[in-house]
Formats: C-alpha cells, structure tokens, sequence
C-alpha cells in the first residue's frame, strides 16, 4: 500500500484535509477511491453552507454503493469542485490533486488536532485491510 | 447465509485472486466482484469482449427417455417447442403462480437437456423438478455443479476470440441459444450461444482441468476478466431480471412482463397452470417498469417510488448506467403508471429524483 501525503490530515472516514491560505480544501482519500470503485456521483453542499467538524457534508456514490462524506473541520463551504461534480471519475484518478471536493473556511484551527496524521492514517486503514 | 466456513468458492479463486481480483458474497458463494473495475469490465463487455466466471450457476443435466415429459410438467414454457441443439428462458412456477426461479433450458439431443438456473436456487429448482418424478419415469436428475466449471465469454468480439480458442466451425456454426457438446482437453464439455448481458456471447461448462486452462488462455490474449459488478450492471442495462430481486415467489410472469415465456395453450399441464390462467384473466395489477432517471443522484434496489407524494411501489433493482451514464432502475408500479413517458420521482434517501418509465431495455445492441 502506498503511504498517504505527509502534508495533509485525515479523518477515520476517510476524508483529508489540506490548508491554503488559511482555507482548507477537503477531499476524500485514495484508499477511500480504492474501496469504493467507480465513482458516478457527488452530492455536495453549496457554497455558503455551515458545516460541523465530523457530520455530514455530502454523499459519494460509486457503481457499487452510496457513501457519507463527513466535514473533516468546522466552517463554511467556500467553493465546489465542479469537475469533480461534472466528472466524477477524475477522484478515482487523482484523489489528492483535481479530485479535490469542496474549500471551505476554517471556524477553529484547534480542530485539527482532532485529525490524524499521515501515519496514523497508514495505520488505520492497515487495521481495517487486515479486517 | 452460513457462516465463512459454508461459502462455497470456485475451482479457479487462486486464478481470481492472482488477477487482483475483488471477491464478494453472492448467494453463498464467494466470487468476484470486480478486477479492474466495473466500468472498465462493462465496457469492454460492450465494445470488445470480456470473460465471466459463472460456475455459481447451476447446472442440472436431465437424461433418459422420460426427460422431456418431466420438464413438460416443470416449466411454463413448453420443451417440447425446442429442436435439438437449442435453449430457450423458461421459468419454475409454484402452484400459486410465484416464480421460483427463472433459468434456461437446453435440449442437447432427443432425452439429454440442461437446465441453467440460479446460483441461490439451484437446490430448489432439483428439488421441484426431483419431486415432479412419477413413478415408471426412466429420467436421471445429475447436477453438475461440484464438478465443473461454468465460464460465459461475451460481447461483440466474443464469436471471433472464442473461434480462435476452440476451433473455428464449432463457435462459428452455433446460431443464437443454440447448443452443443464437443470436446475438451480430453474431456466433454458444453457450449450454449447466449448469456445474460445483452450482448451476443457463449456460456461453457467444461471440466476444472479445461476451465482453467481456457481462461488463462483467453485472459492471456488479452480478452478482459470480469466480475459480478458488471455483470449486474450490463444485466440492468438490459433489463434481464434477476431473481430475488426483481421477480420471486411473490411475483407473477405477467405482471413482470415474462407471458411470452409462459405457453398456457393446449391440454400440457404444469406446476401452476391453473393459477396462471386465473391471473391472467385477471390482468395484473402492477407491473414492472424500467425507469431512467435524471441527472443527480443514484436509484437503487429498495427506494421508493413516488407519484406526487404517494408511494406507488419500490425498486426492485437499480444503479448507474455506464452505457448511458444516468441512473436506472426497475420497479412495480401500478399498471396505470406504467406507460412509457409516465413521470414519477424516486426517494433517494430523502430527495426527490425526477425519473421517467422507459420503453424495455435500456440499452440495445446495435444490429
């Protein structure tokens, strides 16, 4: 398994989060694209929507299944991906890169404490792949 | 379900899982669900060719001299319509008319057939066709499913790769749902022109030994191994049915749209003949229609179905269209919303999704 970028921080669902200028821009992992297969669809919160650090931000579905997404922070959504939203498929290609899903403001940096790091996150998903 | 220990796995898993393969949980057998992954798999399917292993199926060879009045008496559709060498969709009713499976039969030669059914019902459909065995009746019931292996090559570029693996005339002679044996790597093996993913395709039933050997042998000339996923994903697209979703022993064949497998003419009788004349006297209340969706969002198997705010029925399947790239999905509805254009809405998870019933199937091959 390859190991997940060291500059991002993670959720135990499975979303990273990455800041830039004081915004963070949120996505979901690459072991999250692997599990669910071929994404087709997102429903994610317009621009102005409130989120709460860890309930829900959206919905990913793949050709297998429907999945949660969770706000990895607390803040408002800023900007959506709208390639991702017009073509799903490029999350699958490019999970930390075009794949991004939403930028939102950051309501309260002590949050991300809550995260986890890159190595926690590589262990996690160890844990779970040995289920 | 059983517990790990009860799964049962086919002969060719180590081959699965050296390919990467994604293994699922399907009818009590472990098979898998995806390689490179459904969309792929599906679209090779229908512009190339791709290659499925099946042996979840079951496979009932029926032989002896009373062979063809046993299976007269078991299915809606009367065998005795089919010639030699070919395999038509036939369905297993209850005396109530309920589907207890849908399966195909195939008349290999004058006493010998082969009954194709479900994985998750291949002990009942023997069972219902063991216990419709009078007495005097010469007829042998020999169920193929521990011993070989089952492999259905389909898709546009199946004919000419399968030509070239087995010998150019065998494939090539085979008319669709036509039937054959012919031999294997010494042993007999069986090949049918059909499939359930609407493409022009073959299922075999071969030995383990010769299994194996023509799917690395296919695999190795580059035709795409596939799973689960695209099979019910192309299926869908199709709008073939699957039992225990879309058709069960609480469904009829009429109100599921399968009266042109069900011949109630003349003095044959079979198990639910009766109530069938009765239903479909009747007519059917409800009816089973294919729904396409608009964009946003993903219908699936279980959500309901909404005419204004009433619930009107539910999906029996549903998921994304690779070949279209929408949702789509089937589902009962009363028969006076199951006109063609008729809009309705689909509760995905607490939103409304615009959805309008569409002609059968979805999707087509091109002639």
């Amino acid at each position: 398994m390859t190991e997940s970028p060291k500059d991002l921080k993670y959720t135990r669902e499975h979303e990273w989060v990455r800041l830039e200028d004081g915004a963070a821009v949120v996505g979901i992992t690459d072991y999250a694209q692997e599990q669910l297969g071929d994404l087709v669809y997102f429903d994610l919160p317009e621009p102005g929507t409130e989120l709460r650090q860890f309930e829900k931000l959206g919905e990913a579905e793949s050709v297998k299944a429907v999945s949660d997404l969770f706000a990895p922070l607390s803040g408002e959504v800023i900007e959506v991906n709208e390639s991702a939203r017009e073509s799903p498929e490029i999350v699958n290609s490019d999970p930390y890169g075009e794949g991004w899903l939403v930028r939102m403001s950051v309501a309260d940096f002590s949050e991300l404490e809550k995260l986890l790091t890159a190595e926690e996150y590589d262990a996690l998903i160890a844990a779970e792949s040995e289920e | 379900m059983g517990d790990e220990k009860d799964l049962r796995k086919s002969p060719l898993e180590n081959l699965h899982r050296r390919m990467g393969a994604r293994m699922t949980v399907f009818a009590g057998w472990e098979m898998p669900l995806q390689f490179k992954g459904i969309v792929e798999e599906h679209r090779a399917v229908r512009w190339a060719a791709g290659i499925f292993d099946v042996s979840h199926l079951g496979r009932l060879f029926v032989t002896g001299p009373d062979a063809e009045s046993l299976l007269r008496r078991a299915f809606t559709f009367d065998v005795a319509r089919l010639g030699h060498g070919r395999g038509h969709y036939a369905l297993l009713c209850r005396e109530d008319g309920g589907i207890i499976d849908d399966l195909f039969v195939f008349r290999l030669e004058e006493g010998r057939y082969l009954v194709a059914g479900n994985a998750a019902n291949a002990d009942r459909d023997r069972d219902q066709i063991a216990r419709l065995v009078e007495a005097g009746m010469t007829v042998r019931l020999d169920d193929r499913q521990a011993q070989t292996v089952m492999l259905a090559v389909q898709g546009p570029q199946a004919r000419g790769r399968l030509s070239e693996a087995l010998g150019r005339d065998l494939i090539e002679r085979l008319p669709r749902r036509g039937c054959t044996e012919f031999e294997l790597l010494g042993t007999k093996a069986f090949v049918s022109r059909s499939g359930y993913t609407g493409e022009d395709g073959f299922e075999l039933i071969t030995s383990v030994t010769a299994g194996r050997a023509l799917w690395e042998g296919l695999v190795a000339g580059g035709m795409q191994p596939c799973g689960l996923g695209a099979r019910d994903t192309l299926r869908l697209e199709a709008a073939l049915l699957l039992h225990g979703a879309d058709i069960d022993t609480s469904t009829d064949p009429f109100e599921a749209g399968l009266e042109w497998v069900v011949d109630l003419g003349g003095d044959r009788w079979f198990v639910g003949k009766e109530a069938l004349l009765r239903r479909r006297e009747r007519g059917p209340e409800r009816r089973l229609v294919c729904l396409r969706a608009a964009t946003g969002g993903i219908m699936r198997a279980g959500h309901a179905i909404l005419r204004d705010s009433e619930v009107v029925g539910a999906l029996t399947s549903g998921g994304f269209s690779p070949t279209l790239g929408v949702s789509i999905g089937m589902g009962y509805v009363p028969v006076a919303l199951s006109e063609e254009g008729t809009r309705l809405d689909v509760d995905v998870r607490g939103k409304r999704l615009a959805a309008e019933v569409v002609g059968r199937p979805f999707y087509r091959r091109p002639q």
